[in-house]
């Protein structure tokens, strides 16, 4: 379970509290019925889904309610930070990247066949 | 390849099994192939195998990142069933079901194809009638699927609890009798080695890192860590990372990657005979023929790539299981894991080709891709072979997002997917 900080209660609560709400930054036209059919899909449905930095919403849905973006890593699950919604995505710094990255080999899943019985 | 059957067991067993040879080729990759196949799960092996029986074309390869079969085809509950809502769901995990049934024979491999029966539990008005619409509409399609009363359920598998007193009592529920499990790493074994057979080249420990394309905008090979491989084909069959490689390609997905856990229980000699699903409370079960239930548990609500899940979703589960089935709350769970599932925004599948030439995609399968592994495969062979859909999977393209075609599955099959 995540530990999440919800940045206008300013304090970790347990992913329980919350409620995951995709990704953040895409905003809704505001001329809906004039937009083209590619652009109503790529604002509904494409996602970047990407596999590292992401920028995501929640909702503290079980706390004060509110909606807020957090900056996580997609493979580590480890938080950045969290910010209101309505601020802009922060900049970050290579030191911050860093101290989410997973582990250099990745998950036991992603690591080679080493087969011990070749080498003799 | 050596056929397999009884009498080639009792002539190894005579001369200490020294004649077992290895079942699939482990080359080196070449320069040039008619396709590549990006993934060797099941679903990328089947794709392969149709596409060297059924179209003739044997230059194949297929890449794989980690080891064969190791990535949800190795992680799922092996739950197969077609009682699904919609035409296209219906024809497609028919077509699927119906391949099955001779699978094994066709492959010369025991894929471990059991018939024994998807139960899917109602507990309240609403699923009554979800279930019963699911029925009416499977029998217009053809589609096996029939309504039991709760003391049916209770004949069909007692273990189960059907006491009025429970939290969710069991008011009914739907049985497709044709679905079942099958072996899933047999099926990716037995698909890998009658295709190898063909002359399919597997190659494993190579990832792919680039999509080439050509200056006509058409693909023109893949990248990889053991160097560049050129073909005028790619179809990309990596489930989970299927947005990572299309974005090599500059195509944008309408997915979202989730894990999705499982988990075993200490064997137990045979308790349970048929596969039991809710989708209200959340569970699903079957028992192994190793004697271990077989739970699936849910998603994470955040988009991930872990391979690994949360705690509380496995609770959230065995709660479910216990309440289902008291006899098994003093049982213990053995090992649990995690998968990376890419979920499209109307549950169905994308098997199509994509706006770039050459380039095929087979994603979106969510939670419940395994079911329909030799019928995804087989079309997904059509599609590529032939530059255009069967007809079986004409529905599930790229483009349905934009037109507004959709299979929502979403709302027709909740979670139990």
């Amino acid at each position: 379970m995540l530990l999440i900080h919800c940045p206008y209660c300013e304090e970790e609560r347990p992913e329980l509290e919350f409620h995951g709400a995709g990704e953040a930054h895409i905003a809704r036209p505001t001329n809906m019925g004039e937009i083209s059919p590619e652009d109503f899909e790529k604002f509904f449905f494409i996602r970047d889904n990407r596999k590292g930095v992401v920028f995501e919403r929640w909702r503290h849905l079980h706390g004060c309610g509110r909606f807020f973006n957090a900056v996580r890593h997609s493979v580590s699950d480890k938080f950045i930070c969290t910010y209101k919604a309505g601020e802009p995505r922060p900049k970050l710094t290579d030191k911050q990247i860093a101290a989410v990255l997973p582990p250099a080999k990745g998950t036991p899943a992603n690591e080679p066949i080493v087969n011990k019985g070749d080498a003799k | 390849m050596r056929k397999f059957s009884g009498f080639a067991i009792v002539r190894e067993a005579m001369r200490a099994h020294k004649g077992w040879a290895e079942q699939w080729n482990n080359p080196e990759p070449r320069k040039q192939y008619d396709v590549i196949i990006v993934g060797a799960g099941g679903h990328g092996l089947a794709t392969a195998y149709y596409l060297a029986k059924e179209h003739g074309i044997t230059n194949i390869a297929v890449i794989e990142k980690g080891w064969l079969g190791g990535g949800n085809t190795g992680r799922n509950t092996t739950i197969i069933r077609s009682n699904y809502l919609y035409d296209e769901s219906a024809g497609i995990y028919n077509h699927a079901v119906k391949l099955w049934e001779g699978l094994s024979q066709e492959l010369n491999y025991n894929v471990m194809f059991s018939q024994r029966g998807v139960m899917m539990l109602a507990h309240n008005t609403h699923d009554v009638q979800v279930g019963k619409r699911h029925i009416h509409a499977n029998r217009l399609n053809g589609v096996d699927n029939e309504w039991l009363t709760p003391q049916q359920v209770k004949d069909f598998c007692p273990p189960i609890s059907i006491a009025k007193s429970a939290r969710y009592p069991i008011v009914g529920a739907a049985l497709q009798r044709r679905g079942g499990v099958a072996r899933h790493d047999a099926v990716a074994w037995g698909y890998a080695r009658a295709a190898a057979d063909m002359g399919v080249h597997i190659i494993q420990n190579c990832e792919v890192k680039g999509i080439n394309r050509g200056p006509d905008g058409a693909v023109s090979g893949v990248e990889t860590t053991r160097g560049t491989i050129n073909a005028k084909k790619v179809g990309v069959v990596a489930a989970g990372h299927t947005s990572v490689l299309m974005e090599m390609a500059g195509v944008q997905m309408p997915l979202e990657s989730f894990p999705l856990q499982a988990l075993v229980s200490e064997p137990v000699k045979p308790i349970l005979p048929c596969v039991v699903m809710s989708s209200s409370v959340h569970a699903y079960v079957s028992q192994s023929d190793k004697g271990e239930l077989v739970i699936g548990a849910g998603t994470d609500q955040y988009a991930s790539y872990s391979q690994t899940g949360s705690m509380h979703i496995l609770t959230d589960t065995l709660e479910a299981i216990c309440e289902v089935f008291p006899i098994f709350t003093r049982m213990k769970m053995m090992r649990s894991w995690g998968g990376i599932v890419d979920v499209t925004p109307d549950r169905s599948p994308i098997l199509a080709k994509t706006p770039v030439s050459g380039l095929y995609v087979n994603c979106g399968w969510g939670t419940g891709g395994f079911k329909a592994t030799p019928g995804s495969g087989n079309v997904f062979a059509h599609t590529i072979a032939k530059d255009e859909p069967h007809k079986i999977n004409a529905g599930f393209t790229l483009e349905r997002f934009r037109n507004g075609r959709l299979i929502d599955e979403a709302a027709a099959a909740a979670v139990a997917h």
